[in-house]
């Protein structure tokens, strides 16, 4: 028997627990889309096709209204983020290595260590000292934490990008006579551009779909999408519910797949 | 060319015409250290160098020699850690890239992959703010100087690398700097087309007359292209000098070894005159050899001699030197012996192949060997 060596593929059983893992991934959600085309108002039982669900959703007042707050949370939110990221992620690839790099590298990936509940109190008792001394309960609060939250996943895909980036480019434009400025904005920014919307495009889905630091962070009548759905499914669940969380999967498929798109593009 | 077109870069039509001729490029005493303490690495070792208005120097060394990090001095990419820098008659010490009349094309071009070839031969003159028109029309000369008018509207990705290394050259030339450098520039290309270049490299040079400063590590590119050569090792010029100085008068062992094939004689020096010095060769004649640049050693001294290997020829058993052939090897046009002297040391010469040479002598075969007049170059100690 010829064997080559040591190959996972040709293990017993690999196959079928692959496909039982793909199954439990996907069924799941398969059957939320489903049952959100369901004539019926049962979550087990399948009763003819119908958009209804949708029509109710979107004849849903408070649907809209959460939405649009999602959804201009995400590009504000992120927005930030990703302005900061590139400020972030050209400090610490286009200078020569200082003292306390690496704890910088730590302190921008904080989010991504400290676990989400433990930044959602932190937050809530910090912003409730802050909304007592001033007396201001805007959206700015969650501006903030979003913004802080949606750093490190817009400075990842920025940083590698940078760091693929040929250098002598920029060594080039300085020889030609463009001030650093002018090397920037002509030759940095350009090619550093589908990095910067990927890293916009991953903190847009970031903080769509945050729901703890939301929930804590967020004052009366500031529900997003995921913490109104979330609210609704405590009282009474109706395919309604199904219908807005597959629009809800959509959109982040979208997002998700401009981000691969951009990630990919070559310089 | 108008002469206005010239970038200002920290400098201007007066002091052009105050600087001498002579140094285009005048460089006093020039290091460069990096880092520091212990692991401090002497890059260049106080160099000093000038290079003329209007010639193709080349800087020639292996790699690590130092020739790279005086290219990137001269372009502002480094800053020296001593030393003088003038360019055009005006110091650039501290001056950044951008502030200086020289213009680089990079080993790997690094032209602009979002542009067009048009907007990167344009740029530089964009960056100086020239005006569109003026920057359109000296884009379109460009082009033309390199052979490029069709592929205009091409992106870097979308051409060839030899069209590549043109759009490079003309990016460079197009701002009509003082001096234009040259890292290593053809190394990526295949041989055919790195010939091609080499004489269109000579071209450009003649035509634009701006000053060129080619770094290489290819002997024989240094030789056929350059007006004068300086000759790098561990972060020191040992050699300036025409193509034919350097080959023919090596002053210094690593060149003589670098540059070309070469034998190596200990000899005893009888005496030195002006005109030039008498040395016993090993075998026991007596011949002229021409002095090195410098302080001559003392007559009576044991002294290297160089002899390369076309100006030495088989003879009969009176030759000035005698030996034993252990191998013949044909190089097509010509055949190098590789020889045992008497005194133990090898020997190695070059017979022109012809109708009329005659078959190679046989190893083991007994010769003499005839030296050319002036075929000896004493080095320095």
């Amino acid at each position: 028997m010829a064997r080559t060596g040591f190959s996972i593929t040709r293990l017993p059983g690999f196959g079928a627990i692959a496909i039982a893992t793909f199954l439990m991934l996907y069924i799941p959600i398969l059957t939320l889309v489903v049952f959100s085309f369901n004539a019926q108002a049962s979550m087990s039982q399948w009763g003819g096709f119908s958009l209804q669900w949708y029509e109710a959703a979107y004849n849903n007042r408070q649907v809209r209204d959460v939405s649009i707050r999602s959804l201009w949370l995400a590009v504000v939110a992120s927005g930030i983020a990703t302005a900061v990221a590139t400020l972030a992620a050209l400090g610490t690839t286009r200078t020569s290595r200082f003292p306390g790099q690496t704890m910088i590298y730590a302190l921008i990936n904080q989010p991504l260590m400290v676990p989400e509940i433990v930044t959602g109190v932190a937050l809530l008792i910090f912003f409730a000292a802050i909304k007592v001394q001033t007396g201001y309960t805007g959206m700015g609060y969650l501006v903030a934490a979003h913004t802080a939250f949606c750093i490190p996943f817009a400075y990842l895909p920025i940083k590698a990008r940078l760091e693929t980036m040929d250098l002598t480019l920029e060594r080039a434009a300085a020889d030609l006579y463009a001030t650093s400025f002018q090397a920037f904005r002509h030759i940095t920014l350009p090619l550093l551009m589908p990095g910067i919307l990927a890293g916009f495009m991953l903190g847009f889905v970031i903080s769509l779909d945050t729901v703890v630091i939301t929930e804590f962070v967020k004052s009366a009548g500031q529900d997003t999408l995921p913490t109104y759905m979330l609210g609704q499914l405590r009282r009474q669940v109706t395919p309604e519910m199904n219908a807005i969380a597959t629009l809800f999967l959509l959109l982040s498929l979208c997002a998700v797949t401009v981000f691969f798109l951009l990630s990919r593009k070559r310089a | 060319m108008p002469d206005a077109s010239a970038p200002p870069a920290g400098n201007d039509a007066t002091a052009h015409s105050v600087s001498s001729p002579e140094g285009e490029i005048e460089i006093g005493r020039l290091s460069k250290v990096f880092g520091a303490g212990a692991t401090a690495f002497r890059a260049l070792d106080g160099v000093s160098l000038a290079i003329r208005r209007g010639e193709f120097f080349t800087l020639l060394g292996p790699s690590g020699c130092g020739k790279t990090t005086l290219l990137r001095l001269i372009a502002g990419f480094e800053q020296p850690s001593s030393g003088t820098l003038r360019i055009g008659g005006q110091e650039v010490a501290g001056l950044g890239p951008n502030r200086r009349p020289v213009n680089t094309v990079f080993q790997n071009y690094a032209l602009f992959p979002h542009m067009s070839v048009a907007d990167n031969i344009g740029f530089g003159l964009r960056m100086l703010g020239r005006r569109r028109a003026e920057v359109q029309s000296a884009t379109a000369e460009m082009l033309r100087l390199v052979r490029m008018e069709e592929l205009a509207d091409r992106r870097p990705g979308e051409i060839s690398g030899g069209q590549q290394q043109r759009v490079a050259l003309a990016r460079a030339l197009a701002p009509r700097p003082r001096v234009l450098l040259l890292d290593e520039p053809l190394s990526a290309l295949d041989l055919k087309l790195r010939k091609e270049m080499q004489s269109e490299l000579k071209r450009l040079q003649a035509e634009t007359g701006i000053t060129f400063v080619f770094v290489t590590h290819d002997q024989e590119e240094a030789l056929t292209m350059s007006d004068r050569i300086a000759v790098m090792n561990a972060g020191r010029i040992l050699q300036t000098g025409s193509p034919e100085e350097i080959y023919n008068h090596p002053a210094d062992r690593f060149v003589a070894d670098f540059i070309g094939d070469t034998n190596f004689l200990e000899v005893e020096l009888l005496e030195v005159a002006a005109a030039g010095a008498r040395i016993r060769l090993p075998g026991g004649a007596a011949l002229p050899a021409n002095l090195p640049a410098g302080p001559a050693p003392a007559a009576g001294s044991c002294v290297t001699v160089v002899i390369r290997p076309e100006h030495a020829r088989l003879a009969d058993a009176d030759g000035a030197l005698a030996g034993t052939v252990e191998r013949s090897v044909f190089f097509g046009t010509d055949t190098h012996v590789h020889l045992r002297l008497d005194d133990g040391s090898s020997f190695t010469l070059r017979r022109q192949n012809s109708a009329a040479a005659g078959p190679a002598p046989d190893p083991g075969s007994r010769v003499g060997i005839a030296l050319a007049e002036g075929a000896l170059q004493l080095l320095r100690n």
